[in-house]
């Protein structure tokens, strides 16, 4: 390994990429467009609904039947575990259920600063001879745009990292410049390493910027340390890149690139839970999302974004990106080859 | 006496279905520019990427300094291809300096700038630059690493005539330093013009090799007298050896003064006659059946 051919190689291929201005622009705007139109989309609380989760829904008292039976209330059940119960408070600290009820002991859960939460315990206690017990918890409101940004910030890794270095090589190997490349003392490795460090940088620091711009007008959530994040998207870059080489190591065919790296982006795109939870998704599909390097980005940085969870909290998400870098890089390099 | 640079003993390339180099041997000494020519299809490609480095030989030995291609050939090799894409949106001082960290020696860039005249041009991304331009920073880059062996692939194919001319004098330059160059071409005047000694290649196998002045000399005695063909006046030339080419008649002799004067005795004007020696471009017209390019 030549540190000096691999700078050689890592300084080009950044100004390749700052110079393009109309890939750097969209690297950049389109993560900002959509969180824009998110932060638009779901500005109002047009069509609300109170939502009430509700425990041991099956053996409800008959007080609670009454409040059951009330209609424009979303009432869903909720396993009576204690993982599912915590999960479940969690979701009222953050305003995304309005309350929680016990059905079998008429406890409920309401966040003290939610209005909803209010309102909705104002309709509970008006039902005669109640007898509920309260139980409080508080927390700042998560809105949808909090809860969806971790995974537009990881979606927009990924294109980044998939098409950015997967796409690129293709490219170099169909014009010719990798057979060029191979004629000189360059080695699979040096050029493979100076990708990937180059487009590790160019995604953190676009990441970085769309993160703080985007905050700028809507202020999201940022519960946890900006240093656990750093890291889970540069693990995530990371095996995302890895995946890129590993789909570009010998297509000779853009066509063929565009096809396989689309191949693998869609699913992970919508089953990873970047748009919505995967909770009450068929077990089965949440075994498959579990393969995808950006279900465990984005569920990690959801974590510290959101939670503020540590490392030690998120350690098996990075764990599993680690090794699928490790694998990915290992299988992607022997594969490799320039024409 | 110079000694072997590279040696090639016995190589053989096969592809599914196709034998592409067949058993070639070939000795190239310090300082000699050495052209490899041949029709499409005929395998010199083949083997000049196996002479590169680029590809794998199914069989036989390639020696440089006596070793087997290695880091000290990739090291040492300048190499040109035919078709390289260069890195957009880079300059070309860019991508001069870039080539330049690959190697542990380098030529003296500046100079090298120079000599290819690409002083104007440093600045100018490699998207903007003209085919002359593109050949000539192609050039510099094998030569950035100071190479003492320059594989030059077709490196004049498509320039204009002027172009040509000017890239025949820089590898001319080349040569006087005493550098080793391989050089492929379609172009017959290019190779007479710039090569020491020429192989012709067909059917994977070297058919002909020596300077084109052995293989001219050993190939031919006779030489072509050019006449057009609406001169002639339809007078009978079946005993005469003649080939019709753009309107012209090609009367190929030993006989010179025989020739002439049976075109004087059928009253046959001979203000358009022309006489020129054998070419390459006959020598390989007569070694393969195939006219490389009109």
């Amino acid at each position: 390994m030549s540190f000096k051919r691999f700078l050689a190689l890592f300084l080009t291929r950044n100004k390749e990429f700052i110079r393009d201005r109309s890939s750097l622009s969209w690297n950049i705007l389109m993560p900002v467009l959509v969180v824009a139109g998110f932060a638009f989309a779901f500005s109002g609380d047009i069509g609300k609904q109170f939502k009430v989760a509700v425990v041991n829904e099956s053996v409800t008292n008959e007080q609670a039947k009454e409040f059951l039976k009330l209609k424009h209330i979303e009432f869903y059940s909720v396993k009576s575990t204690k993982s599912e119960i915590t999960r479940s408070i969690e979701k009222v600290q953050r305003h995304q259920v309005d309350m929680l009820l016990n059905a079998k002991t008429n406890q409920y859960w309401i966040n003290t600063e939610s209005p909803s939460g209010y309102l909705v315990e104002k309709i509970l206690l008006s039902l005669p001879n109640n007898n509920f017990e309260k139980q409080t918890v508080t927390g700042k409101h998560i809105r949808y745009i909090d809860w969806v940004i971790p995974g537009i910030l990881s979606m927009n890794m990924m294109f980044s990292a998939l098409f950015g270095v997967g796409f690129v090589i293709v490219r170099y190997r169909k014009n010719g410049m990798l057979k060029r490349l191979k004629a000189t003392p360059i080695t699979a490795f040096e050029y493979l390493s100076a990708q990937i460090a180059s487009r590790i940088i160019l995604i953190m620091v676009v990441t970085a910027f769309v993160f703080y711009g985007t905050n700028l007008f809507v202020n999201f959530v940022m519960n946890g340390s900006h240093f656990n994040l750093f890291l889970v998207f540069g693990l995530g870059a990371l095996s995302m890149i890895s995946l890129g080489l590993v789909i570009a190591a010998r297509i000779t065919s853009e066509e063929t690139a565009g096809g396989m790296l689309n191949l693998f982006s869609w699913p992970m795109m919508f089953f990873s839970g970047v748009w919505f939870s995967l909770e009450g998704a068929a077990p089965i599909m949440q075994s498959i999302a579990e393969i995808f390097p950006l279900t465990h980005v984005t569920a990690a940085a959801r974590a510290v974004m959101i939670d503020g969870a540590g490392l030690i909290d998120i350690s098996y998400h990075l764990i599993i990106l680690i090794l699928q870098s490790a694998t990915f890089l290992l299988f992607g390099a022997w594969f490799f080859k320039w024409d | 006496m110079a000694a072997d640079l590279l040696q090639v003993k016995n190589l053989v390339k096969h592809y599914p279905n196709v034998k592409a180099v067949n058993g070639i041997d070939l000795n190239l000494k310090t300082g000699v520019c050495f052209g490899l020519l041949g029709p499409n299809g005929a395998g010199k490609t083949t083997t000049v990427e196996i002479l590169e480095g680029i590809n794998q030989a199914s069989s036989g030995e390639i020696l440089y300094k006596g070793q087997p291609l290695g880091e000290q050939f990739r090291n040492e090799a300048g190499i040109m291809f035919q078709s390289t894409a260069l890195q957009d949106y880079i300059t070309v001082h860019e991508t001069l300096e870039m080539f330049a960290r690959f190697y542990p020696q380098n030529s003296d860039i500046d100079n090298l700038i120079l000599r290819c005249n690409l002083t104007e041009y440093l600045d100018q991304d490699n998207r903007q630059l003209s085919g002359g331009q593109r050949q000539r920073l192609l050039l510099a880059i094998a030569l950035v690493n100071d190479p003492d062996i320059i594989f030059l692939d077709e490196p004049t194919t498509g320039l204009d005539p002027q172009a040509r001319r000017n890239f025949w004098d820089l590898i001319n330059d080349i040569k006087a330093e005493g550098k080793t160059i391989v050089l492929t071409t379609h172009y017959m005047d290019e190779a007479y013009s710039l090569c020491d000694e020429i192989a012709i290649m067909d059917h994977g196998k070297i058919i002909a090799q020596g300077t084109p002045k052995t293989l001219l000399a050993e190939n031919f005695n006779d030489v072509v007298l050019q006449l057009p063909v609406k001169k002639l006046n339809n007078i009978d030339l079946s005993a005469l050896t003649t080939h019709v080419k753009h309107e012209f008649i090609e009367i190929t002799t030993c006989d010179v003064n025989g020739v002439i004067s049976m075109l004087i005795e059928n009253d046959i004007s001979l203000s358009h006659l022309q006489i020129r020696p054998r070419t390459l471009d006959d020598l390989f017209l007569e070694l393969t059946g195939k006219e490389l390019r009109t």
